[in-house]
């Protein structure tokens, strides 16, 4: 249908300005909706309407230009001259030089970089300017004060036994072998444990392997050389040896007939080419050869008897046993009687192969280790004291600390520096010394339990520690930096120390010596007498040299005196004469007192001396 | 003449080995090195480390300019003297007096 809206115009008012103005709207046309549509629709119902509520992807492709990398060898020739130079032509070359060289710029450019240029090579010249500074002072180690910090703890699943002994992992500080047991005679109840662990550091609280000997073992090494097999002491007297690939039972043990009678208290493997023998210390006074192939019989026995006669009767039970591999047929053990004794095994005969009888300590010897990085020097522990001892003085040890309140238990070494060791006590303190810093008193006391420490290990690098209690636990230490990190004199510090009370040791001895002998002669008396008269000579010389020195400032002054009071007398007193024996008295005031000086250096060495030879006989 | 005097004074310090001076285009204007081609090399090595040395402290603070640049090497010691048309190259032997 058509709509239609006719508008009109007066010709007349064609051509005049449009006047416009505002009316409301005006209906032109309704066009009603008509129902009879509606018969032609059907409803829909239901709908289907997808929908997706989903982030709008799209894929584009994109792709850089290749950048083409190729590799040439640059050839330098003369270039750079202007066109119409021919570098080749020297006489085109020198026209162009000068006619650069004319140029005012270059002039005064050349004059100012020289004077820059003069600057730095006069600086170079003065000092060198890239020295590095303090090169060549080491980085001192930080001198925070030593500590140790437990960093884990073992406590046995078993209870009513203690840590016996405890061994490192020889590939590193990542495995443990402890041996447990009750030590106390006959007190140990029926059904206590037999089994001893290998603990992983990681897992403190289950072992990671189990090991089930016989009896309760007193002892345990791993083979330094193959990391597996282990090695234990029991407390019946027998020697077994575990696989750790293979299980918790013995791969062999020996038999109780040819064992030792006493526990084992110290196993250690030998250095040998088959990787395969140890040997074995026990309180019944044998020191035993195993070669662990074959553990029915031992390869060799040896008695701890004092009067070398390999006289079962009198031997001493042997706690402690030491051995250092790179001195592979010398050993040392320490008895429960306080001896220690160095021995070789290769000696001809039975009485060679004990060499020496050290006095040792009042009770038994618990440990015994040779300084690793001085072997000559060895320090043993038992009853209250821990003692170092060097191999040639054989009375004495040449140092010792004081007794302490409580006994010792155990003591080693520190691998790193040759200064250190530890001990256990049986107040459950760790003790390091370091004899660099302190002697009389440990450097550093740890509390590790209340119970007593009854064995202590350190391990290859230096840092760990790990500590044994009576009541089980195992405790692993770790000692701040200044206890592993070697300074570098340290080594000849400590060589000068062990010399040193080595000599004093040895000056000793002969002392020693000496007045026994003259007791034999009668005549020991005497000899202190005249030591001591030396002594008193020496002081009593400086006294008279001294007295004798003043004596002749005296004279020289009271003669001068006298010149000068006979000059007055005789009215020739001179200004210049006055002045000059001024200056004259200075000097020689001057002169008196370096005499004096001198003088009196002479009685304090005397009194020096006294005061040392005192003291060494102290 | 004042070149010259300049040049010979550079020349007669301690531990000089030998001074250039380049124009800006690589050419050496004065060598008192007696090869050409020691010169030569010199030169050209130089110029152009010098240049991209100028260039990297510009692009890196455009106010900042390169005023000197030392190469100390194990034997000897190469200073360079930039400036906008010419360049003073001295090597030098360092005296290592503390």
């Amino acid at each position: 249908m058509e709509i239609q809206y006719v508008y009109t115009k007066k010709r007349a008012d064609f051509g005049r300005q449009c006047i416009f103005s505002d009316r409301p709207s005006e209906l032109l046309v309704d066009i009603a909706p008509n129902p009879e549509a509606l018969k032609e629709f059907l409803e829909r119902d239901p709908v289907d309407r997808a929908i997706q509520v989903v982030q709008e992807m799209s894929e584009h492709d994109v792709n850089t230009e290749r950048f083409e990398t190729d590799s040439h060898g640059v050839n330098h020739a003369e270039g750079g001259w202007p066109k119409d130079v021919n570098p080749q032509e020297v006489e085109q070359v020198i026209r162009f030089r000068k006619k650069v060289e004319k140029d005012e710029m270059y002039v005064s450019t050349v004059q100012n970089l020289g004077n820059q240029m003069e600057h730095c090579i006069r600086q170079n010249n003065a000092i060198d300017i890239y020295q590095d500074y303090f090169s060549d002072i080491e980085i001192q180690a930080t001198e925070e004060p030593p500590s140790a910090k437990t960093i884990n703890v073992f406590r046995d699943p078993c209870k009513d036994r203690g840590v016996a002994h405890i061994s490192w992992y020889p590939d590193g500080p990542t495995k443990l072998a402890i041996a447990y047991c009750n030590t106390d005679f006959q007190r140990a109840p029926k059904d206590t444990s037999t089994e001893s662990y290998l603990w992983d550091v990681i897992n403190p609280n289950k072992p990671e392997l189990a090991l089930k000997p016989v009896s309760p073992l007193v002892c345990l090494e791993y083979n330094p050389k193959d990391s597996h097999v282990l090695v234990g002491g029991c407390y019946n007297g027998q020697i077994a040896y575990w696989d750790s690939r293979k299980g918790s039972q013995p791969v062999e043990s020996t038999e109780v007939a040819n064992g030792h009678r006493d526990p084992v208290w110290k196993v250690i493997w030998n250095q040998s080419k088959t990787g395969t023998e140890c040997f074995s210390v026990s309180t019944d006074g044998q020191v035993l050869w195993w070669d662990t192939r074959k553990l029915s019989e031992p390869i060799e026995r040896l008695c701890l008897d004092p009067t070398k006669k390999q006289d079962l009767a009198c031997a001493h039970g042997a706690y402690s046993l030491e051995y250092e591999p790179t001195i592979p047929t010398k050993f040392m053990a320490g008895s429960e009687q306080g001896a220690i004794f160095a021995c070789n095994r290769k000696g001809k005969t039975d009485a060679d192969k004990i060499v020496a009888v050290y006095p040792g300590h009042i009770g038994p010897v618990y440990a015994l280790q040779r300084n690793p990085q001085f072997p000559k020097v060895f320090m043993s522990v038992g009853d209250w004291t821990a003692r170092i001892w060097s191999e040639d003085i054989k009375e004495n040890a040449i140092m010792w600390t004081k007794y302490h309140q409580c006994g010792l238990t155990d003591g080693c070494w520190s691998t790193a520096r040759p200064g250190v060791f530890f001990t256990s006590k049986t107040d459950g303190t760790l003790d390091v010394w370091d004899l660099l810093f302190k002697q009389n008193d440990p450097t550093l006391t740890v509390q590790v339990c209340d119970e007593p420490l009854q064995c202590l290990r350190l391990q290859e690098h230096g840092r760990l520690m790990a500590c044994g209690s009576q009541s089980g636990v195992a405790t692993i230490v770790e000692l701040s930096e200044g206890f592993y990190a070697q300074n570098r004199n340290e080594r000849n510090l400590v060589n000068a120390i062990f010399e040193r009370e080595t000599r004093r040791e040895k000056i000793l001895e002969s002392r020693h010596r000496e007045m026994k002998l003259k007791e034999k002669k009668g005549g020991a008396e005497e000899e202190e007498e005249h030591r001591d008269e030396e002594h008193e000579d020496l002081v009593a010389k400086a006294e008279a040299d001294f007295f004798a020195a003043i004596e002749n400032e005296k004279k020289l002054r009271d003669r001068r005196k006298e010149e000068r009071e006979a000059a007055l007398r005789n009215g020739q007193v001179d200004e210049e004469e006055e002045a000059g024996t001024g200056i004259g008295d200075a000097e020689d005031e001057a002169e008196e007192k370096q005499e004096l000086e001198k003088v009196e250096e002479v009685p304090e060495q005397a009194a020096e001396e006294k005061g040392e030879s005192e003291s060494a006989e102290k | 003449a004042e070149v010259e005097e300049t040049f010979k004074r550079i020349l007669s310090h301690k531990g000089v080995i030998g001074a250039i001076i380049v124009s800006y285009d690589g050419i050496p204007i004065r060598s008192s090195f007696a090869e050409n081609d020691v010169t030569v090399q010199y030169c050209a090595l130089i110029q152009q480390l010098a240049q991209k040395a100028k260039s990297a402290v510009r692009d890196l603070d455009p106010g900042n300019d390169l005023t000197f640049l030392r190469i100390r090497s194990k034997k000897n010691e190469i200073m360079v003297a930039p400036s906008p048309d010419y360049l003073l190259l001295v090597v030098q032997e360092p005296n290592d007096q503390p």
